[in-house]
């Protein structure tokens, strides 16, 4: 196939009050082929998506698609009407409509709706695409993965010069994603231009064929996918050499204190109202552990089941050997659980609050309604964490909203340090975060665990998992169907329990 | 290939706009039917279901506006400060003026209108919530009927007072007094306006790109954009509507009281939200229907006539009860969406 | 840098009510410079009061400003407002009187001590709250919509109270809490203000009620995760709200000695609502500024004297209020703002290009 020029982005500017988001940045997309725009958080990758899809308007430079020159996007509609479309990382669809409404709205000529076309099409591409849902059915009685295809079958469906992806396979499983990028391929051929946005690396290798990397909100440079190994990729985004991310492990040692065999926590038949079936599960001092699966094999839900976050149904739970009972949140707060959820932005931060105020919140609510902390001793903690965990802010009185994910999720740690939990539960903790901060953090849990901390370590990266874990749980079908520990944990050994089927 | 299982059942296949309507009208009709078995005499007579329209003409039109700003997750509580002006505005245009009927009319709409567009431009496009921009509204609609005209007082218009009592008999709906009389049944114009209204706005609710637009902007506003949907001009063109409903609505009440007041509809606008919610609107936007809030100021009128009916006569019976009724319906709906919500995690 | 110092104070929650302060002040001292003069007389029973605009001002926006402290809370708490105030205002007035005067409508002294009618009230007041309360924090209705059953019912459930007959109450002592104590010329209304202002100040600086009000409202999910239980956290907002109804329903009850059901309080929920705004505070919910809210609510009543000032019929009254709120809504919307200073900036430029080519 020839690969003619399908998109130029020259000398684009952005500025937001206070960042300069976008400096001068440069890209090409040429049709029929899958080209990574890769960077870390922060980057600009972004803001220069939604400088394209309308959501921004440029404050410099000039946009040529399918050589129409300079054209003017404004809006999402205009972008749609040029025939640029976008799946977003986060679902952008309305759950009150129906999927085929879904994919039809906001499209197409004329002020009326033909519902028996419409669902006869939309029958048709999600069958075509083998997505479980019925076209009239509501979305919001979709799962999020479902919800996902639908997002992706209606980009998919628009006759579309360029497609956009930013980062959709954050909610899908392995077979999803392969699904997806058969779909990816198929467009390909048909000479359709996709940008595809992702933070996990071996995704860009496996379909990409050029990558764009942005850092600081420049242009690094464009490279052929054959001409830069991961490594460099790697180097490039992060504008230095990494140090080796391989062996992170034996920097620390493990805990070695006389209890080091006590059993922090303890929980038999422990069940809860997300559906999760009975599960035992124990750690002792000083133990990194962490839980495994596929997404939506019921990794989060037993994590949340443990602190209450969800109703627990069934099953006992001991600490340091003593019965307890956890009906709530605060309840496993005063046991020394400390949880950081997956869901940084809807579970994790309070956004209006300012960084200080965050970082105290939970020990606040352990010390008491009645009695709240001095303004001195909110800031000391505040300044405390910020030098301890390098915690990028303008001040400690800047709304967290403001800062970037990586720094949120450190505010967020900062949060749950600050209380001096004896067990501490990490869900996902570097989930679309840049390199440089997944290795901060990853060393950090190393580092809490060999000074006596018990750590529960959840990540969709099984080698993040490998570097940090001592004991892996392994799940499935919201079941617990093995574990692994020592020699067993390798990466095949981990993959084979997963998929089951001894 | 693992084929997720469709969840089955009407409850869950169903969409929330259809569950919360069909339970409305399943409730109306209990009890109205309950109310001709149990009260007997007055709601035997069709012409009782007809009075009731007859009275609610004005609510209906402007309920259903209100219905589509909530759909569209905004609020407008200024149209019964709107209705008031209408008819203030139009009794003084034609008895004071003597004014045709005609322009009387416009002078509504355009009044109407003049409203809808002046909130829905700071809504949309300036941004500020629909709740205090429909508040000064309603200020300023109470505001300037006293500003026209103080005192209350019929219109004696001759042309009008001509329109004010046509009757439209319905064939065959009529009954039988004492004597043995046939007393035909009859329904007023704005019965036929409010329902023309209903039947139009269903319409383009359903089959129109700017219908499903606002169920589109309720259930989501920022996901709408990405969908390309325009959201500012959709929820420019909700606030039009309901102030155009609102005008027209004035002029309906307007036919049927036949006098201006500064006092003319007071509390309409909470009686147009509360029906709009018993119809199985949700004020957090997307899930609503215009049928259903058809039945919801059905549902509500008919309590008010029963209560009446009843003998329990003194005036605070009636708040009481339409209060009594909105927690109901508000409880309803929320273990519904609850149960709903929660059957999906499953 | 005297752009970012202007900034600051721009940008302050305070900026608005307070220039809306100022602007009122001045127009008022331009039309009628005596607008501001406060006189010592006496009243039609011979005590000392002090009379003028501003004491108009500081006792008429009495209900107002306590109203606004609850009201606040339950906005930043809930994300919506309470539009029940002025009926419920009306239900706990109507109890207080029943406890005052008995099934008698017309007794010749008071049947129960005044602080166990107040008490009465308070409890009636706060009932009402947690039914909102409940409906909005347990049932998760919108407060708005939750609030409009006790809207729709209140007035009628204050009629019943007293079975539709107006209770005047005998001793002229009930009368000082809306008036003046003999011998003390500042309306009483005043202290009381005073002392729900250092009330909430004190709950505010000595308990976490702020801190995890505004989380609940910013983030409930999040909250929950650190411990707080965001359902208590709204159902207490509502119960607050109740207890600055009991003693706006104190007030205005005592104004009167008697109470009309359908007229007291009328329309206050809309003037509550409005300080909390005007104070700043955003109506979704989240971050608030209490003492803005109160500010807000005095501001209010400025207005509403000024208009009275200048003759403006009291029906009429509303339209004027519209304007002036539209207005300045319209000037602290964000859009706005920013599209001014973009004009503001716009100029500048101009100019400096202008000084340049020269």
């Amino acid at each position: 196939m020839e690969n003619v020029t399908m998109l130029e982005m020259r000398g684009i500017d952005k500025t937001f009050p206070g960042v300069r988001a976008l400096q001068n940045v440069d890209f090409t997309l040429r049709s029929g082929e899958i080209h990574a725009l890769m960077g870390e958080n922060g980057a600009g990758k972004s803001t220069l998506i939604k400088v394209l899809t309308g959501v921004y308007t440029k404050d410099a430079g000039v946009i040529n698609l399918d050589g129409q020159y300079n054209v003017k996007i404004h809006s999402p509609q205009d972008a749609q009407k040029l025939g640029i479309s976008t799946v977003y990382q986060e679902i952008t669809l309305c759950p009150n409509l129906t999927v085929a409404e879904n994919m039809y709205i906001g499209r197409g000529k004329g002020a009326v709706t033909h519902w028996r076309k419409m669902n006869a099409d939309a029958d048709k591409i999600l069958k075509k695409l083998d997505i479980p849902a019925r076209a009239t059915q509501q979305l919001g009685t979709c799962s999020i993965a479902v919800q996902q295809m639908v997002a992706i079958a209606r980009a998919v469906d628009m006759d579309c010069k360029v497609l956009i992806l930013d980062e959709p396979t954050s909610s899908l499983d392995e077979q999803e994603v392969e699904k997806l990028f058969g779909l990816m391929r198929d467009l390909k051929a048909l000479g359709v231009g996709i940008i595809f946005v992702t933070h996990f690396l071996d995704q860009v290798y496996e379909v990409c064929d050029r990558i764009t990397v942005l850092r600081d909100g420049q242009l690094v440079g464009e490279y052929e996918i054959k001409d830069l190994p991961r490594v460099q990729l790697v180097a490039k985004m992060l504008g230095k050499e990494m140090d080796d991310l391989s062996d992170i492990k034996g920097e620390h040692a493990l805990y070695s204190g006389e209890d080091a065999e006590t059993k922090v926590l303890e929980a038999e038949k422990l069940s809860s109202n997300a559906g999760i079936k009975p599960f035992d599960f124990y750690i002792k001092k000083g133990e990194v552990n962490g839980f495994t699966g596929l997404l939506g094999s019921g990794r989060s839900e037993c994590v949340r089941a443990i602190f209450g976050a969800d109703r627990v149904i069934t099953g006992k739970v001991r600490r340091n050997g003593k019965p307890v009972r956890i009906r709530g949140p605060k309840d496993a707060m005063k046991l020394g659980i400390a949880y950081l959820p997956e869901d940084r932005k809807n579970d994790g931060i309070v956004g209006d609050l300012s960084v200080k105020e965050n970082i105290i919140l939970a020990l606040q609510v352990m010390k008491g309604f009645f009695k709240p902390f001095t303004k001195a001793q909110a800031s000391a903690f505040a300044d405390e964490y910020i030098k301890k965990l390098n915690i990028k802010t303008a001040s400690a009185d800047t709304p967290i909203k403001s800062l970037s994910g990586g720094n949120q999720q450190k505010v967020i740690l900062a949060r749950w340090l600050l209380m001096h939990p004896e067990y501490l539960i990490l869900d996902e903790p570097t989930r679309g975060i840049d390199v440089g901060t997944k290795v901060d953090i990853q060393k950090l849990v190393l580092e809490l665990a060999s000074d006596g901390m018990s750590i529960t370590f959840i990540s969709s990266e099984t080698d993040e998992m490998l570097r940090t874990c001592s004991r892996l749980v392994v799940m499935r079908d919201r079941k617990v169907v093995g574990e692994l520990s020592g020699e067993d944990l390798t990466q095949s050994k981990i993959m084979s329990t997963i998929a089951g089927g001894e | 290939m693992n084929k997720t299982k469709l969840k089955g059942g009407f409850f869950n296949r169903v969409s929330d706009t259809n569950l919360l309507m069909t339970i409305t009208i399943v409730i109306f009709l209990m009890m109205y039917i309950g109310a001709i078995v149990f009260q007997g005499s007055g709601f035997k007579k069709p012409q009782m279901f007809f009075n009731i329209l007859n009275a609610n003409a004005a609510l209906i039109i402007t309920a259903v506006g209100m219905s589509i700003v909530m759909i569209t997750g905004g609020i407008d509580i200024s149209v019964g400060g709107v209705v008031a002006l209408v008819s203030m505005c139009c009794a003084v245009y034609l008895d004071k003026a003597n004014g045709n009927i005609f322009v009387s009319i416009l002078i509504a709409i355009g009044i109407g209108l003049a409203f809808g567009i002046v909130q829905g431009f700071l809504v949309a496009y300036v941004d500020i919530q629909p709740f205090i921009v429909s508040l000064a509204g309603m200020f300023f609609a109470r505001g300037m009927t006293t500003i026209v005209n103080t005192a209350p007082f019929n219109v004696q218009n001759k042309s009008f007072v001509k329109l004010k009592s046509t009757r439209i008999t319905v064939p065959k709906m009529g009954s039988y007094n004492k004597k043995g009389l046939y007393i035909p049944a009859y329904v007023e114009i704005g019965v036929l306006v409010a329902l023309a209204i209903v039947v139009i706005l269903f319409l383009v609710l359903r089959y129109t790109k700017l219908g499903r637009a606002f169920y589109a902007v309720g259930g989501n506003k920022q996901s709408a954009l990405m969908l390309g949907v325009n959201v500012k001009r959709t929820k420019f063109l909700s606030h039009v509507i309901c102030g155009l409903m609102a005008g027209i609505g004035g002029y309906v009440y307007f036919l049927h009281v036949g006098s201006g007041a500064a006092s003319h509809a007071s509390g309409m606008e909470m009686n147009a939200i509360a029906s709009s919610i018993i119809g199985g609107t949700m004020l957090s936007g997307g899930v609503g229907n215009i049928a259903g809030t058809l039945f919801g100021v059905l549902s509500l009128s008919t309590i008010q006539n029963i209560v009446s009916s009843a003998g329990l006569d003194q005036a605070w019976w009636t708040g009481i009860t339409i209060a009594a009724m909105l927690c109901i319906f508000l409880l309803i709906q929320s273990i519904v969406i609850r149960q709903r919500k929660r059957a999906l995690k499953r | 840098m005297n752009m970012s110092l202007l900034k600051k104070i721009t940008r302050n929650q305070m900026f608005i009510p307070v220039m809306a302060l100022l602007l009122l002040a001045v127009v008022n001292l331009v039309v009628d410079p005596g607008f501001f003069k406060v006189t010592l007389g006496t009243n039609n029973a011979g005590n000392p009061v002090l009379s003028g605009y501003l004491i108009t001002i500081l006792d008429y926006g009495s209900e107002l400003a306590i109203l606004a402290l609850g009201m606040t809370l339950v906005t930043a708490a809930s994300g919506g407002q309470d539009i029940s105030v002025g009926a419920t205002i009306a239900i706990a007035g109507s109890a207080m009187l029943r406890i005052l005067c008995g099934s008698n409508s017309h007794p010749d002294a008071l049947q129960a001590p005044i602080i166990v009618a107040f008490l009465v009230a308070c409890l009636v007041g706060m009932l009402c709250g947690a039914f909102n309360g409940a409906l909005v924090s347990v049932f998760k209705i919108q407060p708005m919509i939750a609030t409009l059953i006790l809207f729709t019912a209140g007035r009628s459930i204050a009629a019943w109270i007293n079975n539709n007959e107006l209770p005047i109450v005998p001793d002229p002592k009930f009368a000082y809490f809306g008036s003046f104590i003999p011998g003390i010329p500042i309306p009483t209304t005043v202290f009381i203000v005073l002392i729900c202002v250092i009330i909430m100040a004190l709950v505010l600086k000595f308990t976490n009620l702020g801190l995890y009000t505004q989380a609940v409202g910013i983030n409930e999910k999040s909250s929950r995760l650190n411990g707080i239980n965001p359902t208590f956290i709204k159902f207490l907002a509502f119960v607050i709200l109740g207890l600055c109804v009991a003693v706006a329903a104190l007030i205005k009850v005592s104004r009167l000695s008697t109470i009309n059901y359908s007229v007291i309080a009328k329309d206050i929920e809309m003037d509550a609502i409005l300080a909390v705004a005007l104070g700043g505070n955003s109506l979704s919910g989240g971050k608030f500024n209490i003492w803005a809210s109160v500010l807000g609510a005095y501001v209010i009543q400025f207005l509403t004297t000024t208009l009275y000032k200048f003759n403006v019929q009291s029906d009429a009254l509303a339209a004027y209020k519209a304007v002036v709120v539209i207005l300045l809504v319209f000037f602290s919307a964000p859009k706005v703002r920013e599209s001014l200073s973009g004009l503001g900036k716009k100029i500048a430029v101009m100019k400096a290009r202008k000084g340049e080519s020269k």
